[in-house]
């Protein structure tokens, strides 16, 4: 079983799950932002940063079964958008790759030919950068979380809006529950805001919303810190939260909240 | 782009080529007739601003009248003396103070012209002198000169004005005929005024009007909740209506800066103030008086800001504004205004001083009308170290009979509250110790509607209490005092009239270590909120001040505005650009519940909408009162519906919305189906679109621990 890391020291690893051997390096040219397997794990698009004079690209490697035969070659390049792309992720069949970033722009390209596909509407989309993005288990949806204090649902085929969540905080990190139809958001505050805002211990908060009614359900308090990620485990009866206070936050659920009932 | 840059003799060439003459002959150039030489301005307000001085040439030109005829001899002396008088209020121009003399008789004609360098120094010297008396034969009459011109064109035929035909106004008071008994609050976000319904059973707000740079800097309720000001660079403005807000009248006033409304919603007071001609002399201040309907300049007074800031700390513009108090509830019958030695008291039948004069009080510094009867509070400090001791006087208007008043002892500053219904003042007296190291703060407590007006003395139970915000109950003969030295202060209630003790304030109970620092009584009385602003970062604590209880605590955080709305129904906390985070507002429930918040970024301004006082007569709410049960279950029955119709609504967007997803998950259903083989082949034919599963198989496992042999029996 596979792992594959992404780092600012310019290198993506492959890693051996169950002994932690360290299987295989790419190196880039600048730090490495995001990495995501494709379905059957035989590709993986990894994007890198804007860096001196390199643009920020979007690379496919193939990932050889047996680590032996692993090559540093690159399946094919994207280099394109402005700015800093946050994340990159495999479209189903693995046709696209969809992209998102500091433009605040959502792209989907082709695979194999790297032409772009798709934009997301300007009118709609997100206002301001991009900073996370999550699939549906099943990939035909995808939740993208944005500094504009919102998060949009997205149709992954069609690239349609389908569903927005807003709060009073720039979002940093977005999940969605494998198990029931909710959305969780957790965020931070504007630089500039910081001796302005709420100190107190604990004011942070990952917001749980309804996905279907848009509605905000309740929040998890608890980070001293702005949150800068959210996972679900894949069961969907307990959720992490790491943030900028150093912690890891491991929530269990209570049996009341899978009554919830708006 | 950079400018084309044309040599001379290129432009001659081209002219010369063209056949034109370049040499212009001025003289020869007709000009179309008229001001604006028959070009229509696009800025009307400018030509329609009654204030504005055209220069004609002799504005800065005074004529002053009634002056003595003297012969010959007597010319120099007189011009002497007249010079002496106006060099004081300006720079008299070279050559510029001429006394025409009659040919035949060789006197002067008894009167003289003055000019000045600017218009300005002439009007002051108009405002200042006219009404002189010289001697008892001769008070000067000073007019400006273009005056005159302006008075000799009144035609001598009186021709009757036109009648206009009758259009009927909007009702301007529908806003208090809403069904729901709703209130209304304007804002003031980034650019955008708005108006807003508080539909408080909805938890929500509902538009009246909205626009976008309705104002040019901020708005104002008038007294009554009639009309919405706006201030713009040429002057103010009124809006209202029946269902949406037009402009009904304009007031004319560069530069204004702060407008005031009588209370009685007759007359507008604006204010402006300019820069000197001599950067060494104080701003000139503009204050008009306009009538609200017609937009009639009633009286306008000018003056250097120096005549104005007698007295409070100077505020924004310089002056501590409203400059005049009006007195007398809505009658708005009298306004005063503090001066050197004097409060002047004018009456709004003419605008002018009551009997011709001020009043004269040697060292006033402030004075404070009552809410509803025409009474001035006054307050002297004390004088001469100590031999002349400080002084509050209660003085009836317009007699100008001092009805009481009271010396107070090493006295050093004091403050004035008077109770919404006039039935009580309270003067804060901040007095020296006898070591005058330090100060002590007491209370004395007028009661007015009493005969004799009996004062009474009141100290806290702990003297040396720095006292922080005061607060009569509006209606009621109860008031908040907050005081300490600590960092959470003392909040204590005391009423005038307790069970036992009819005639002596008594106190109620004392609240220790409070995070408040400001009071906010609900206009009925009885409930208050206790807040803790700026330093406190927001806190909000909801008495019950009938069973000294606190009904709910809470916080707005960063809240910078707290105000009732008219009815003591609802609160609005509200936080202001002043912050940079999270500005916006939240409407609560009198006992403290959130019932809803609205994020506005830029925030600048709340402003409940006044509500007039009641048109009931005092019989007629007795009634409504004893009959309420009957009244209410009505309206029990209204809300009832209302919330069912809400619960329905949302059912209905819920079941909506529930259905639109039920159809994208069919949709994607649909999709994935179609593509499950080529994700098997993917995945090098594994069926299973799940990560891959682990089983959890339970093994048993028998280890043997130990193995010994026991025999039991010998044979």
């Amino acid at each position: 079983m596979r792992l594959i890391t992404g780092s600012a020291d310019q290198t993506v690893k492959l890693w051996n799950v169950q002994t932690g051997a360290q299987l295989y390096t790419f190196n880039f040219g600048s730090p490495a932002r995001s990495v995501d397997f494709s379905v059957g794990d035989k590709l993986a698009v990894i994007t890198t940063d804007p860096f001196m004079e390199l643009t920020s690209a979007i690379h496919v490697k193939r990932i050889a079964r047996d680590p032996t035969e692993q090559t540093e070659e690159s399946e094919l390049v994207i280099k394109g958008p402005q700015g800093r792309i946050n994340r990159a992720v495999w479209g189903p069949l693995n046709r696209t790759i969809v992209s998102a970033g500091e433009d605040a722009v959502i792209r989907i390209w082709d695979s194999e030919t790297g032409k772009l596909l798709r934009e997301a509407d300007k009118e709609s989309g997100h206002k301001k950068t991009i900073t996370s993005l999550t699939k549906s288990a099943d990939g035909s949806h995808f939740l993208t979380g944005s500094l504009d204090k919102s998060a949009k649902l997205w149709d992954t085929r069609s690239l349609t809006l389908i569903k927005t969540y807003v709060t009073e905080r720039p979002v940093n990190a977005v999940a969605m529950s494998p198990l029931l139809d909710h959305v969780v958001l957790g965020g931070g505050q504007d630089a500039s805001a910081v001796t302005t805002t709420d100190h107190r211990a604990g004011k942070f908060e990952a917001k749980f919303f309804d996905k279907i009614l848009q509605e905000e359900i309740g929040g998890v308090k608890g980070h001293f810190g702005p949150i800068n990620a959210l996972a679900f485990n894949p069961d969907g009866k307990s959720f992490s939260s790491g943030g900028e206070d150093g912690y890891v936050r491991l929530h269990h659920f209570d049996p009341d909240y899978f009554n919830i009932k708006i | 782009m950079a400018a084309e840059v044309m040599l001379m003799n290129e432009i001659e060439a081209k002219a010369a080529s063209m056949g034109i003459d370049l040499i212009i002959d001025f003289n020869s150039i007709q000009l179309p007739r008229g001001e604006d030489c028959g070009i229509v301005s696009d800025d009307e307000d400018v030509y329609h601003d009654d204030h504005l001085e055209f220069d004609s040439g002799f504005g800065n030109v005074i004529v002053v009248d009634n002056l003595p005829v003297v012969p010959r001899e007597k010319f120099e002396k007189l011009e002497g003396v007249i010079r002496k008088i106006y060099s004081q209020i300006g720079v008299i121009k070279e050559d510029g103070l001429w006394m025409p003399v009659d040919p035949e008789t060789k006197k002067t004609l008894g009167y003289c012209f003055i000019e000045y360098n600017t218009p300005q120094e002439a009007e002051l010297a108009k405002e200042k002198t006219n009404g002189y008396k010289l001697d008892r034969a001769h008070i000067f009459a000073v007019n400006m000169f273009d005056d005159f011109d302006k008075y000799m064109r009144v035609p001598d035929e009186w021709a009757p004005p036109e009648i206009k035909p009758y259009t009927p106004g909007e009702n301007l008071q529908k806003w208090l005929t809403d069904e729901k008994a709703r209130d209304q609050f304007v804002i003031r976000a980034g650019t955008d005024t708005e108006v807003l319904w508080n539909d408080a059973r909805q938890s929500k707000t509902e538009l009246v009007y909205k626009r976008t740079y309705w104002t040019e800097s901020f708005v104002q309720w008038s007294p009554l909740g009639t009309y919405l000001a706006t201030v713009h660079r040429q002057g103010a403005a009124v809006w209202g209506g029946a269902n949406t807000f037009n402009r009904l009248m304009r007031y004319a006033h560069p530069q204004v800066k702060l407008i005031d409304f009588s209370p009685g919603e007759k007359f507008l007071v604006t204010y402006s103030s300019h820069e000197p001609s001599n950067p060494r002399d104080a701003n000139r201040v503009v204050i008009n008086i306009f009538d609200v309907r017609t937009g009639k300049v009633m009286r306008d007074f000018k003056g250097s800001a120096d005549e104005f800031t007698i007295g409070g700390a100077g505020g924004v513009a310089g002056v501590s504004w409203p400059v005049f108090r009006w007195g007398g509830g809505k009658e708005d019958k009298y306004f005063a205004k503090l001066g050197k030695n004097m409060i002047s008291v004018y009456e709004t039948e003419t605008f002018s001083l009551i009997d011709k004069k001020s009043l004269k009080v040697e060292n006033v510094v402030d004075f404070s009308w009552s809410p509803t009867d025409l009474i001035l509070a006054l307050f002297v400090p004390e004088l001469g170290g100590g031999n002349q001791p400080a002084r509050v006087s209660l003085v009836q208007i317009p007699s100008k009979v001092e009805l009481r008043q009271k010396n107070l002892f090493s006295v050093s500053d004091c403050k004035m509250y008077w109770q919404s219904n006039g039935e009580y003042l309270a003067v804060k007296a901040d007095r020296y110790t006898k070591t005058k190291k330090s100060t002590y703060t007491g209370f004395e407590l007028f009661r007015i509607k009493e005969r004799d007006i009996p004062i009474e003395v009141l100290e806290l139970d702990n003297k040396n209490d720095k006292i922080i915000a005061f607060a009569w109950e509006p209606k009621g003969h109860r008031f908040a005092v907050i005081h300490g030295d600590n960092p959470r202060p003392d909040i204590s209630f005391y009423s005038m009239k307790s069970s036992h003790n009819l005639g002596r304030v008594s106190k109620l109970t004392t609240l220790k270590g409070k995070q408040a620092n400001a009071l906010f009584w609900s206009p009925g009385g009885r409930f208050i909120v206790l807040a803790g602003l700026k330093g406190f970062n927001g806190q909000l604590e909801f008495f019950n001040v009938d069973e000294l209880e606190t009904m709910a605590t809470a916080e707005h955080f960063m809240a910078t505005d707290i105000e009732w709305d008219p009815t003591g129904r609802y609160v609005a906390t509200a936080v202001t650009s002043v912050h940079e985070m999270e500005n916006g507002f939240n409407i609560w429930s009198f006992h403290g519940k959130l019932l809803y918040r609205i994020l506005k970024d830029h925030f600048f301004q709340f402003l409940w909408r006044p509500r007039p006082p009641p048109f009931l007569s005092a019989e007629k709410e007795e009634e409504i009162l004893k009959y309420l049960k009957k009244y209410s279950k009505k309206y029990d029955a209204e809300d009832q519906d209302v919330s069912m119709l809400l619960s329905e609504q949302d059912r209905e967007k819920r079941r909506m919305l529930k259905e639109e997803w039920e159809k994208w998950i069919s949709e994607w259903r649909r999709a994935s189906e179609e593509e499950k083989l080529e994700r098997q082949k993917l995945r090098d034919g594994e069926a299973s679109d799940e990560e891959e599963e682990y089983e959890a198989k339970e093994v048993e496992v028998e280890e043997i621990l130990d193995f010994s042999e026991e025999v039991l029996f010998e044979e």
